[in-house]
């Protein structure tokens, strides 16, 4: 392989041969083919010691949380904490137990963040500074809340040929915002952006910055004080936990000062018949029965992510996305299109192709067929796609599982597919 | 790969290569509808010309995958010129067949409620775009352009009462 990071010190190489085996996914056939599983960046894949720990959790622990006093609600709601905490400490956050918030998925993160710190904080006319490449879920948000508060001021870092942001003009482009929404990594393009910088930029102007972690923090590893950003929002299922559960790390500060967003049980300190009185974070932003074995399974992926080392997964996953980029160049030449910056160290494992005129679609049928898993379409980042001169990509995107195997039976899919529409 | 030998028929791959009726007319006087499947972004733009009872002209533009295009190509070919009665009855012949698949599912097959008997028969080279059934994220993809088209009749016959 080529360009590969060095390993933290110490450890090894992860042995990809060995990690397969915890994917109970991965030992199926697809058209009697094995699967070869490309869509990480659309949903993960989960070990055998994420189900065992949410199926533990049912067989012997199921309550509600936060309100029985009973030995089962008790042991619930201490796992339900303990999750937070793990969730908080894996992404070096300062007060978890107060600062990391459940919620759904990603997106019910960011909307969220422009919800309740939006509707607060921000007027008719306010700026607000996303990138060209996010995606709709750090977008449409802001634009409902335009809508709501009589028109933002809603403007875009532009990016340049290799998918990466330009930065040139942002001292004139962050004047008067308010808030800056950025992906740390693109869905799309793999860009992982410089975040930290742009943070600092920002903060100097006034501005917060609300960080869409869903693509990063699967896969590399993530301090929220070194990216020094003031909200990151991530999904469980993308970093090889269950669906139904999201994150909002959020500064303890601004948790304290924000509006609650969903009004329900479990989020007051006390309701009258004429009022209530909202509980403190992050229970204020937990309206409802929370996902519990969700939670539990987030732990369990947490620590199974970090059993492995998160620096040694990004190691990996970018020495085989350079080595993918190499080999689809040398068997695939210029009929092969991939977006996103060049190998190297800005670069995550997302691989959004173009073959030759094959539209997206077909190229993914006809990889279906060789039991490739990538997916077709706009990725939820149409405005990207508009910007590219593209109407879908096919996109392939690695894990810790994936190897080089994988590439060469990608390959060999884009080959037939060449053959058929050629 | 036998399946997919089925669904990209080289009919299909003709019509995609080459699509019939390709472009648009000016509207007014031809009736514009656009068509989007917000899935995948596939987009089809579907203008037409209804005289005295007749889909006197049609054409298509817009891009989308293999199976979005050659539909609508094949669609062109086969109402251009025909009585819009007779074109509404090919519409619902055709979404009829596409249909097949999800009414198998739901009836299992136990033979009480088989769907109505689809006459492949009249749809004549359309009958090629039979295997997209097999595959039923594509069905939106392959009946687009015929929604559109539907809604566009729809809509010139509103007009005119």
């Amino acid at each position: 392989m080529t360009g590969a990071a060095a390993p933290a010190p110490g450890l090894g190489p992860i042995d990809v041969e060995v990690l397969r085996k915890d994917f109970p996914l991965l030992s199926r056939t697809v058209h009697d083919r094995p699967i070869v599983y490309l869509d990480s960046a659309a949903t993960a894949l989960q070990p055998r010691q994420v189900l065992a720990a949410m199926d533990h959790y049912y067989e012997t622990t199921h309550a509600n949380v936060h309100r029985g006093v009973y030995a089962t609600a008790e042991e619930s709601t201490a796992l339900y904490e303990r999750a937070r905490v793990v969730t908080g400490r894996f992404i070096g956050a300062p007060d978890p137990a107060h600062e990391v918030v459940f919620t759904k998925n990603t997106t019910e993160s960011l909307n969220l963040v422009a919800h309740s710190w939006g509707r607060a904080n921000l007027r008719a006319g306010d700026a607000v500074l996303l990138t060209e490449m996010e995606h709709h879920a750090n977008i449409v948000p802001w634009m409902i809340l335009s809508e709501e508060v009589g028109g933002l001021d809603i403007r875009y870092i532009p990016i340049d040929a290799d998918g990466r942001l330009v930065l040139d003009d942002l001292d004139t482009l962050i004047d008067g915002v308010k808030v800056v929404g950025i992906s740390t990594m693109s869905n799309v393009l793999g860009t992982i952006n410089p975040v930290s910088h742009i943070a600092e930029v920002a903060h100097r102007a006034g501005a917060l910055v609300v960080a869409d972690g869903a693509q990063l923090v699967p896969h590399a590893p993530v301090d929220v004080t070194a990216l020094g950003v003031d909200f990151i929002a991530f999904s469980a299922h993308k970093m090889m936990g269950p669906t139904g559960i999201g994150v909002l790390w959020g500064r303890a500060e601004l948790l304290d000062a924000m509006a609650p967003f969903l009004g329900g049980g479990g989020m007051i300190l006390d309701v009258k018949l004429d009022s209530f009185r909202p509980a403190p974070p992050p229970a204020r932003f937990e309206a409802g029965t929370p996902p519990i074995a969700e939670a539990v399974g987030l732990t369990a992926a947490i620590e199974y992510l970090s059993d492995i080392g998160m620096d040694r997964i990004r190691a990996h996953e970018l020495a085989l996305t350079n080595h993918a980029l190499a080999r689809l160049d040398e068997k695939l030449g210029t009929d092969c299109r991939v977006f996103g910056p060049p190998a190297g160290d800005d670069r995550g494992g997302v691989l959004s192709l173009a073959y030759r005129d094959v539209h997206a679609h077909d190229l993914a049928q006809v990889l279906d067929q060789f039991g490739v898993c990538v997916r077709p379409g706009h990725h939820c980042a149409k405005p990207l796609m508009r910007k590219l001169g593209v109407q879908a990509t096919a996109r392939a995107s690695l894990s810790l599982f994936s190897d080089e195997h994988d590439i060469e039976v990608l390959i060999e899919g884009l080959l037939e597919a060449g053959r058929l529409f050629g | 790969m036998a399946d997919l030998e089925e669904l990209y028929r080289e009919i299909i791959l003709d019509h995609y290569r080459s699509p019939r009726n390709r472009g648009e007319l000016d509207s007014p006087p031809a009736h514009r509808v656009e068509g989007f499947n917000p899935l995948c972004g596939d987009e089809v733009v579907v203008s037409m010309v209804v005289e005295n009872g007749t889909l006197a002209d049609l054409k298509i533009a817009g891009s989308g995958c293999s199976i979005s295009q050659s539909s609508a190509s094949l669609m062109s070919a086969a109402v251009k010129g025909k009585p819009v009665g007779e074109v509404r009855q090919l519409i619902n012949t055709f979404k009829g067949m596409m249909t097949i698949h999800e009414a198998s599912l739901e009836h299992d097959g136990d033979g009480a409620d088989e769907p109505e008997e689809i006459n492949l028969d009249k749809l004549g080279e359309l009958a090629a775009l039979q295997g997209v059934v097999k595959f039923p994220v594509r069905i939106k993809c392959a009946t687009l352009s015929w929604n559109a088209l539907a809604q566009g009749l729809d809509e010139v016959a509103a007009e005119a009462s």
